[in-house]
């Protein structure tokens, strides 16, 4: 901790976020000229592997709840935000006019959309299953996986096993660009990394290393443990809205228990309770799975191994609890060097 | 009246198994404070064992030639099929949870996983992933008693898992490496000061649960017709959820719970929706975990401060 | 007047009655011992009066107010801190921050001034650093705040879970055999460091501790209990020469400062 945390300087923040917002157009425009399709597929893929791994050691490093079924929590956001676009693009377009403003307006209101919803299914699994402590959130969070999966089999007005793709021939609209996944990790880490470095951020690594201690620290446990579920559950369903509207449309087969697995091996290779980690570990896992594509099958039994080799021989992950250019996370401006 | 009998014939029957599976859960976290998530692929290979096995004695030309498979040969299925399970379950203690008793609780939770993972999709790799017809080791007699269909398989099932829990009781209760379970699940160190091997009793703890385990896995079979790899995943997160219902580490609990479980799902399958069947599972679950978290049959366990 | 006090409270664990009608009153502003033999209930004392125990039988007030079957949290709220007599430490994190998570009241911006980094949350950041800075100095541990707490010696880890519960701002404070493991030496400074902990920051503190030495230097009363029931109370001259507390540590503690547990199922 350095010394005294210096007052906010805003119009400074001011002039980063707007330099980032312009960084990130040009390198848009950068990424969508100089690369091919199938590598722009795997950028945006890493991005939102980052906002999922990031958000998922919240509450699975750094809080120290284990939770294996965030691919439920991804699957609202995905079919929640699909959704609400369909549905709300005709009526934003009436008052703003077709065009990318209103695709713009549409899809962030859809995001938000559904971040709220598996924010609110957040609690709903969480405030039961974290009042106890242990691993019955791993449990509970498996079968509620499953339950999603069942709900959205047979939820007809979501397309049921065919798969939801909105009313058109044309399938989901295609908003997801790189810049709005990359604004997104930004939004997400930043979040997450001032929600970390906090005296909340604190409480949660108190609760991770000794519950009872921390309570008999006036820490409010189950309170917070709710409050970084509920934030993980959300920044998946970010994930999910992002993940929708980069193809025609999604089944409830995209969510299987597979997904959770992917989350889970992000994390743990770059290190529980690291930020830096975390992303590290969503950017491995999209260059894995392409590069593994021809050994589809292999892929989950290559996941289990490593899951229980890097368990056994380097349990703290690549990183550890270390962060990755910690002057950069630690500074107190607005947006952390994210990568 | 009839309909209500035959739900509950049935319920029990899938209940009898997820009580076996069940038991190998709670004693596993008994003694380790562990989620053994590979249990459920346990189940899942002790039936692909007893396919292999009744394969290999020939089970194809009885069936063939008319004529069923001997009783004996049938044991020898099932017998075979729990040692070589028990062998898996002692196999994964070494390798994936020994290791790493020690480390903080979530690394072997996590190595739990990776079992799990590994099992189901190795499995899926050696055995592909459709659904295999399970070899007639009973062939299947019905009879009728007053409008219920009851099968020899129903009540072979019935006969081998009380068979099992009783044994498993006496042995708990009568034989030194039962003692020896209980006192470690009570207190290890008080236990490895006393003199008992606890590498060795929790050997003993894996490889009996393994063992019921297979006996669930050859009984799903029977019952269900036809295994995949992946019948481990929904079955075994059933049985854990019989576990925690019956309160996780009492014995008595696990059978109570599995067969509480059973009976709930056939009745909703039987009289809500088919659709639902899973999904009462997990609402009991929520719902025990809010109202009663340590079980039916559980005392609160409070962490020494 | 009294700060705490214990009204025939009862505490059974399945069949063993851990405390019975145990009763006994804190003034505010004092250093009061409890003692007694192993397995006597002092830890169980303290795991009801904090809330960890919900009590069978009798009543707990605190400043007036009754605090029995409170959560922890609540109690610690309240103005009850403590220590545990086998260290729960949040190992991984440093000493400064350790100290830092009991800060609640110096953490007065919500979650939202965090997330926006506001002046709020930088002031609560810095008041907060103060605070735990100025307790590790008082507790000897200024120099080691930016070390992984479970990496100090042992002395070192009693002494910051003291300067931890300070941080809660409590007007009593619960110390469970703070002398532990320690030397002489370090006992003794102990006994200093709790003298300036009442007479400089004005807390009130129940001392559970094997170490007679630091028990009778440093409490001005003295409650005894064994096998969950009140035995003496009196100044430590009084206990020194009492019947029943000398036939209840006869032989049990001929080297009164071993390191043991007590046995609360």
């Amino acid at each position: 901790m350095e010394a005294a945390l210096k007052k906010p300087r805003w119009a400074l923040r001011a002039v980063v976020a707007a330099a980032a917002i312009a960084g990130l157009y040009a390198a848009g425009l950068g990424v969508q000229a100089g690369f091919i399709e199938y590598v722009q597929r795997i950028i945006l893929l890493a991005g939102i592997n980052v906002i999922l791994a990031v958000g998922l050691n919240l509450i699975n490093g750094t809080t120290g709840q284990f939770s294996i079924g965030h691919a439920g929590f991804m699957a609202v956001g995905a079919y929640a935000a699909a959704f609400t676009g369909v549905h709300l693009a005709p009526h934003v377009a009436s008052l703003l006019g077709a065009g990318s403003t209103a695709d713009a307006v549409t899809f962030n209101v859809a995001l938000l959309v559904g971040a709220l919803l598996a924010g609110a299914t957040g609690v709903l699994v969480g405030l039961p299953s974290l009042r106890l402590k242990g691993d019955y959130l791993a449990i509970v969070t498996l079968g509620f996986g499953e339950i999603i999966r069942i709900l959205l089999n047979n939820a007809q007005f979501l397309g049921a096993a065919t798969g939801y793709s909105g009313d058109s021939a044309a399938g989901l609209p295609a908003y997801t660009s790189f810049f709005w996944v990359f604004f997104w990790v930004l939004v997400v880490v930043a979040l997450i990394r001032n929600v970390t470095f906090s005296q909340t951020g604190r409480s949660l690594v108190a609760i991770r290393e000794d519950e009872i201690a921390a309570e008999a620290m006036a820490t409010p446990t189950t309170r917070l443990k709710v409050l970084a579920f509920t934030l993980s559950a959300a920044t998946a369903g970010i994930a999910g809205g992002l993940f929708a509207h980069m193809q025609s449309g999604i089944r409830p087969e995209d969510f299987r228990f597979d997904k959770s697995i992917d989350m889970i091996v992000m994390i743990i290779v770059g290190g529980l309770g690291s930020i830096s980690g975390a992303a590290l570990g969503g950017i491995f896992v999209a260059v894995t799975l392409e590069v593994m594509r021809d050994l589809q099958q292999y892929r989950l039994v290559l996941y289990a191994l490593l899951l229980i080799v890097i368990m056994l021989v380097r349990p703290e992950g690549l990183l550890g609890s270390r962060e990755l250019g910690l002057a950069l996370f630690r500074r107190s401006s607005k947006k952390p060097g994210a990568t | 009246m009839s309909e209500f009998f035959q739900q509950i014939i049935n319920g029990l029957s899938l209940g009898s198994i997820y009580a076996l599976i069940a038991l190998g859960y709670t004693m596993v976290y008994g003694i380790l404070k562990l989620i053994n998530f590979a249990h459920g692929e346990v189940f899942m290979l002790g039936a692909y064992s007893g396919y292999f096995l009744a394969s290999a004695l020939g089970v194809e030309r009885y069936s063939a030639s008319g004529q069923s498979f001997p009783l004996g040969l049938a044991l020898v299925v099932l017998l075979g099929a729990m040692a070589l399970s028990a062998l898996l379950g002692v196999t994964i203690e070494a390798l994936a949870y020994r290791p790493v008793r020690s480390a903080p609780r979530l690394t072997p939770l996590i190595t739990a996983i990776g079992a799990s993972l590994f099992l189901q999709n190795a499995a899926v790799l050696l055995f592909t992933p459709n659904p295999r017809p399970y070899p007639p080791i009973l062939r299947e007699v019905r009879f009728t008693l007053g409008g219920v269909i009851v099968t020899n398989i129903k009540l072979a099932i019935f006969v081998v898992a009380i068979v099992l829990m009783i044994g498993l009781h006496q042995f708990v209760q009568r034989t030194w490496t039962g003692r020896a379970m209980r006192a470690v699940s009570m207190n290890m160190d008080a236990a490895r000061l006393m003199g008992i091997d606890v590498n060795a009793t929790i050997r003993a703890t894996f490889a009996i649960g393994s063992a019921l385990a297979a006996a669930g896995g050859i009984l799903f079979g029977l019952d269900q017709i036809t295994i995949n790899p992946l019948m481990g995943v929904l079955t075994g997160l059933k049985a854990f959820v019989a576990a925690v219902l019956g309160g996780i580490g009492n014995i008595p609990g696990a059978v109570v719970g599995g067969l509480l479980i059973g009976l709930a799902e056939q009745l909703t399958a039987g009289y809500l929706s088919p659709d639902y069947r899973d999904a009462i599972t997990f609402l009991i679950l929520v719902v025990i975990l809010v109202l009663k978290p340590e079980g039916l049959l559980g005392v609160v366990r409070q962490e020494k401060v | 007047m009294t700060l705490l006090a214990l009204e025939r409270v009862d505490k059974v664990f399945g069949g063993l009655r851990a405390l019975r009608g145990v009763s006994f009153e804190v003034a505010p502003g004092s250093i009061f011992g409890l003692i007694g033999p192993n397995g006597a209930g002092k830890t169980t004392l303290f795991n009801v009066i904090t809330g960890v125990y919900r009590p069978d039988g009798g009543h707990v007030r605190f400043d007036g107010g009754e605090i029995g079957g409170l959560s922890p949290a609540r109690v610690a709220e309240l103005g009850i801190a403590r220590t545990f007599q086998n260290i729960r430490l949040f190992r991984a994190m440093t000493v400064e921050e350790n100290v830092m998570v009991a800060g609640h009241k110096l953490h007065r911006a919500g979650l939202a001034s965090a997330v926006f980094r506001t002046a709020a949350h930088a002031s609560d950041e810095n008041a907060l650093t103060t605070r735990a800075r100025e307790l590790l100095e008082v507790l000897g541990l200024k120099d080691h705040a930016e070390d992984v707490a479970g990496s100090l010696p042992y002395g070192s880890q009693r002494r910051l879970e003291i300067a931890r519960a300070l941080m809660l701002g409590p007007k009593l404070l619960l110390l469970d055999e703070p002398a532990a493991g320690m030397n002489s030496s370090e006992a003794f400074e102990l006994e200093r460091q709790i003298r300036f902990l009442r007479d400089e920051l004005g807390v009130t503190i129940v001392l559970v501790e094997h170490n007679m030495s630091v028990v009778m230097s440093v409490c001005e009363r003295i409650h005894v209990v064994d096998h969950g029931e009140t035995i003496a109370e009196g100044t430590p001259a009084e206990i020194k020469v009492h019947p029943r507390v000398l036939a209840a540590y006869l032989g049990q503690e001929a080297d009164p400062g071993a390191a043991d547990e007590e046995t609360a199922p």
